[in-house]
């Protein structure tokens, strides 16, 4: 998908030393995806399941032209490294890790912004785009299947749940794609809903929301407002979840009266939006409306 | 993780923002003292962190020392707005002419912190903003640039106060936001912020939240972020093992690995008629299941409980063997549900099965068992 991955898309591995880095860089390979190089500081000249090893992110930039990072880094580290990728000259950075402080996140988002750099994440896991085999993320790899079917979603797990749905009803996905349980993160609904508009590989979107700020809300007053021209079928958790507790994802909290399952579930259903009441439901309700 | 207004008061009284004299007290002899050495009429104000306690009659008034030491007693020990009161404030009354609003916030959606100020302070600012609008100023912070003097005195010149009031005013902001970097809060809430009839700037009440992905950077809060008193007593255990829960009043217990799965577990139990007793997102690994496991079956309300695991990263072999493991050594004898997906699951399955465990590979057929057994254990 444009300005997503392409055949153009060549990968660097931020923290590829460590296990994480490691296992995920192995995995990516395996499944089809570029992965040029990976930059761990002190590492350099190193190599990973045969990927070159930088100290830098401008080396890896410079001699290998990766335009796309992933990053495995801890959270106290990851506004460095995001900062450094942006400046490198990387066009996408991906984010997988979770605890990024907040202010680092307004940060680098920040400054991605003005240099024209698309973020996703922080404490997302990435994206893959079966029909080109390439994935700059965590999934697994076989739940998915080309297809016509776009997922959006601020959740992993629950994501690949879903993914594997609409692989069994044949559907198949073009893009999946995770912006993350922060707060705040990169890339969003609206943004993402954008994009698979203008994909024309994709014929209907799967938008998984769950409680914590209005992001949902606003998704399905776009949806509304743009007289959004492709099915979307929408799926909330955090249904049961308590007022004032954090659900995992530090996003996923009720503030008072915001944020709640209900209101996410009434603001899609008034932009005639179909939400599903259980995630199998999704793929069941997208095969009626494209298949 | 949010902090007790007198932790927040504390912290603005050390960056120069005046806030009225005031001292916390645990004890009613305690409050009495402390009212004493303020003196003349006091407030005491019930420690809770939810919000809408006036209301709710956790701020109370008093004349002198004795009353202070009367009121307090009564309302330490209380509950209020489903908090139990341990402590409570002891401070001056001020002679408030004016009340303001301000907060610093992160705005979500503009990915940026937002600073709203209002002169019409005192009640809730969502009330503000539906009943005068117009009496709310709104300014996002470019993070480069940050929040100078002018920018706050351009903002609140848009209230149309008078000089005095957006040169005091404008003073605040712009410590606050540099409070809020330094300690890393996700919010600052001055409400009210109370000009006296002295022509002081007093911040009457303040609510101060810390992002809890910051808590590393501030060995201060260490301590203090593993005891919240919103916390019940199994979440209180599960921060010191590092899991993410939530206790729910049901009687299944559930582990998950990753929110967005985990919430979707809980709803989908309830759906189908069972009784969630909590959220637990563990990460796949095989420690983390033991303690996970173990950790449930303390649970006395727990009559079963159920792994939900969707693998990716996370191996089925490697949990199935975990989940057996556990079962043997501790010779827990409540009943277990399993769901395994993704990567080696038909190891796991033939592990978890081996063991007589139930184990099954759809979500819905999974949890419509764990609803079943449960219901059974019940009914025994």
């Amino acid at each position: 998908m444009r300005n997503l991955l392409t055949q153009d898309t060549r990968v660097v591995v931020q923290g590829i030393t460590g296990t994480e880095g490691r296992l995920q860089t192995a995995a990516m390979v395996r499944y089809g995806t570029k992965v040029v190089a990976g930059v761990t500081p002190g590492k350099g000249g190193q190599e990973v399941e045969g990927v070159p090893v930088y100290n830098t992110m401008a080396e890896a930039v410079q001699l290998q032209k990766a335009n796309t990072s992933i990053v495995y880094v801890p959270g106290a580290f990851v506004g460095k490294a995001a900062f450094e990728a942006i400046n490198a000259g990387i066009k996408t950075l991906v984010i997988i890790t979770d605890g990024v402080p907040q202010k680092d996140s307004i940060g680098f988002i920040d400054h991605a912004a003005k240099k024209g750099v698309i973020v996703v994440g922080p404490n997302c896991p990435g994206l893959i785009d079966p029909r080109l085999r390439m994935k700059v993320g965590i999934m697994a790899g076989h739940i998915y299947t080309p297809g016509t079917v776009g997922i959006v979603s601020r959740s992993g797990t629950l994501t690949y749940e879903i993914s594997w749905y609409i692989t069994q009803t044949g559907l198949g996905q073009s893009t999946c794609i995770g912006i993350g349980g922060d707060p705040v993160v990169g890339l969003d609904y609206i943004q993402m809903l954008e994009m698979f508009r203008n994909d024309p590989g994709t014929k209907g979107v799967i938008l998984i929301g769950e409680i914590g700020g209005n992001a949902e809300e606003l998704a399905a007053d776009y949806i509304k407002r743009t007289k959004y021209p492709k099915p979307v079928v929408a799926y909330i958790a955090g249904r049961m979840a308590p007022p004032g507790k954090r659900m995992g994802h530090a996003g996923a909290i009720i503030m008072g009266n915001s944020g709640t399952a209900k209101s996410k579930t009434a603001a899609f259903n008034s932009a005639g939006v179909r939400v599903a009441e259980k995630p199998r439901d999704t793929a069941r309700i997208m095969k009626e409306l494209i298949g | 993780m949010k902090l007790f207004e007198y932790e927040a008061k504390l912290i603005l009284k050390q960056r120069g923002i005046p806030v009225p004299r005031s001292e916390n007290a645990t004890t009613p002899q305690q409050a009495e003292q402390a009212a004493q050495q303020i003196g003349g009429a006091v407030v005491i104000k019930s420690q809770i962190l939810v919000s809408g306690r006036g209301k709710a009659g956790g701020i109370k008034f008093a004349d002198d020392a004795a009353a202070a030491g009367k009121v307090a007693a009564e309302l330490l020990g209380s509950t209020i707005k489903d908090c139990r009161v341990n402590s409570v404030l002891i401070e001056e009354k001020l002679d408030i002419v004016k009340q303001f609003y301000v907060s610093i916030a992160v705005d979500r959606l503009a990915k940026k912190y937002v600073v709203l100020a209002s002169t019409s302070g005192g009640i809730d600012i969502e009330e503000i903003a539906r009943t005068a609008p117009e009496k709310i100023t709104r300014q996002w912070i470019d993070p480069t640039a940050g929040l100078q003097k002018a920018d706050a005195e351009k903002m609140l010149s848009r209230l149309r106060s008078d000089e005095d009031t957006v040169k005091h005013f404008a003073a605040i902001i712009t410590e606050l936001y540099k409070t809020l970097l330094d300690y890393d809060a996700e919010l600052i809430e001055l409400n009210p912020l109370a000009r006296t009839s002295a022509g002081e700037f007093i911040a009457a009440d303040a609510r101060l939240i810390i992002d809890d992905n910051a808590i590393f950077r501030h060995p201060e809060f260490k301590e203090r972020s593993l005891a919240r008193p919103d916390d019940t007593p199994m979440e209180k255990e599960a921060r010191k093992l590092g899991f993410s829960y939530v206790d729910l009043d049901g009687n299944i217990g559930i582990i998950g690995n990753g929110a967005g799965l985990m919430m979707a577990t809980v709803d989908l139990v309830q759906t189908m008629g069972g009784k969630p007793g909590n959220f637990l997102d563990v990460t796949g690994s095989g420690s983390n299941i033991k303690k996970g496991i173990l950790f449930l079956m303390s649970k006395p309300e727990n009559k079963a409980v159920f792994i939900n695991i969707f693998g990716g990263i996370t191996r089925c072999d490697v949990v199935a063997k975990a989940v057996t493991e556990t079962l043997r050594e501790s010779g827990a004898n409540k009943a277990v549900v399993a769901r395994l997906m993704g990567t080696n699951e038909e190891e796991g399955a033939r592990i978890l099965k081996e063991a007589g465990i139930e184990c099954y590979r759809d979500l819905e057929e999974a949890v419509a068992a764990a609803v079943r057994t449960a219901a059974g254990v019940e009914q025994k």
